[in-house]
């Protein structure tokens, strides 16, 4: 009986709990700044990191809002990026194409530049997500928010990108392989904001390809491949290959490069390359949906097929 | 507690002004604040599109946008659809009543309107297109060939000028 009126007591303080208008509010409390301007930004960064406080940059907020809604992300400030006028564009400069950290990944999608100028980003571009985050998503936030399985980085990888972090002490650039440090974590210091991403046009006649696998289109790549090669002389050089969302972070896989350079473009040299790329892995990600071992087999599938259709677009 | 925010918007053409907590979503906001109940919240955390609006004409969970986000923006919601004069359905809506693309109905605001922007820009989608466009919304009805007529039968309509 005792347990029973317990058993109602306890009901009745839930139901409380629930009807009180918190209930209504997934993310835990923050407070919400807006800054005018870069400097403006970045100083509040500093400000906060010097007192201990969590201040934490939102952009499209694709990738922040469900961890604040299931509070893995428990900031206590969020500095809001979308005042800070110029930070949207995409620019050709001598050669590189310049990517405003702010600029939309529908705006990507929707750019004839980076179409025409560098296929392999766009390609990467339209496997993010869905239309609605695509529409919200800025391209800065995925750089910065380092997924193991989002797609950017392992073309940053393959192209060699930069990305312009600007700091108190400055501006800095930082090329691709030094940018992504683990799961969730790059080497952005605690004041710095990323401002743009940087990649040079795909030269004419490179082949490129980018395959992901998914269990439905659209959710996280349980695993994919993105990269790069020229047929000069009847033979493949210049290959880059890399993969997401097998490791912490995006990796090169060298083997495959290896294994595939000077090598002439057929099927036989293709399977050889993907087989010596997947093998080549140190320890794939596991979890419920693909044990490691599937990961692996992944990355060799879909690097086989890569290298066919990169081939197809070389000339 | 954190400090609350003032915002002015338009949702369906009207203006609002509201003081919010900054933690309060887009979709909550609609929902609690203005009495909107038309955009539902299923995973509130960006994967089942049912919380789907346009800001500023272009589609948007509305689970992963705050409303102080939106600050300045015009939103659109499914009450936004229906002719407000005449009281007609919108042809999208009419078409997802005349062609079954609802069952239990809980999905469908999400689906009107990502088809909204889709058939805005692209007047004469095909099937590839719609599945596309249509692939960030779940129907745990799974009732998606008729979503699929559904989109088909409105995109027709629509360029005929209904």
């Amino acid at each position: 009986m005792k347990s029973q009126l317990e058993f109602r007591a306890n009901s009745a303080h839930l139901l409380l709990t629930l009807t009180d208008s918190e209930f209504t509010m997934k993310p835990a409390p923050f407070d919400y700044l807006t800054p005018q301007t870069l400097g403006e930004a970045v100083a509040l960064l500093e400000r906060f990191d010097n007192e201990g406080e969590d201040a934490k940059i939102i952009a499209g907020g694709q990738s922040l809002m469900p961890m604040l809604a299931m509070r893995i992300a428990r900031p206590k400030v969020l500095i809001d990026l979308r005042r800070i006028a110029g930070l949207d564009y995409i620019r050709e400069e001598a050669g590189v194409i310049a990517i405003g950290a702010m600029a939309s990944k529908r705006s990507a999608e929707e750019s004839d530049l980076i179409r025409n100028s560098q296929p392999l980003f766009h390609a990467a571009t339209s496997l993010v997500g869905h239309r609605q985050i695509r529409n919200r998503g800025s391209v800065g936030g995925s750089f910065a928010h380092s997924d193991p399985a989002s797609e950017y980085p392992a073309v940053a990888l393959v192209l060699d990108m930069q990305m312009k972090a600007v700091g108190p002490g400055g501006e800095r650039l930082i090329p691709a392989d030094e940018f992504f440090v683990t799961y969730m974590t790059t080497s952005l210091e605690a004041s710095e904001i990323l401002t743009e991403v940087r990649m040079p046009v795909l030269p004419a006649g490179t082949g490129w390809a980018i395959q992901e696998f998914a269990r439905r289109n659209g959710d996280l790549a349980l695993a994919g491949v993105a990269l790069s090669l020229r047929i000069e002389g009847g033979v493949c050089r210049q290959v880059r290959m890399a993969a997401f969302g097998v490791n912490p972070t995006a990796v090169r896989l060298p083997a495959g490069e290896a294994a595939l350079e000077g090598q002439a473009p057929d099927a036989a040299a293709f399977a050889r390359a993907a087989a010596a790329a997947a093998a080549a892995l140190e320890e794939p990600m596991s979890c419920i949906h693909a044990p490691g071992e599937y990961r692996r087999h992944l990355v060799k599938t879909l690097a086989e097929r890569c290298l066919v259709e990169a081939a197809g677009r070389a000339r | 507690m954190t400090t609350k925010q003032r915002i002015n918007l338009h949702v369906n053409g009207k203006a609002y002004e509201r003081d919010v907590e900054p933690r309060l979503t887009l979709a909550d906001f609609l929902r609690h604040e203005l009495h909107l109940g038309g955009t539902h919240v299923g995973c509130e955390h960006g994967i089942c599109g049912v919380c789907t609006v346009l800001i500023d004409g272009r589609s948007a969970r509305s689970c992963l946008t705050l409303a102080v986000q939106v600050d300045g923006a015009q939103v659109t919601t499914v009450e936004g659809l229906r002719n407000r004069q005449t009281g007609q359905l919108h042809p999208i809506q009419q078409a997802f009543v005349d062609a079954h693309g609802l069952q239990c109905g809980f999905c469908t605001p999400g689906f009107l309107m990502t088809t909204l922007e889709l058939l805005g820009e692209n007047p004469d989608p095909s099937t590839e297109e719609i599945k596309e466009a249509l692939g960030g919304n779940l129907c745990r009805c799974t009732g998606y060939e008729s979503i699929l007529a559904s989109v088909r039968l409105a995109a027709e309509r629509m360029r005929a000028g209904g």
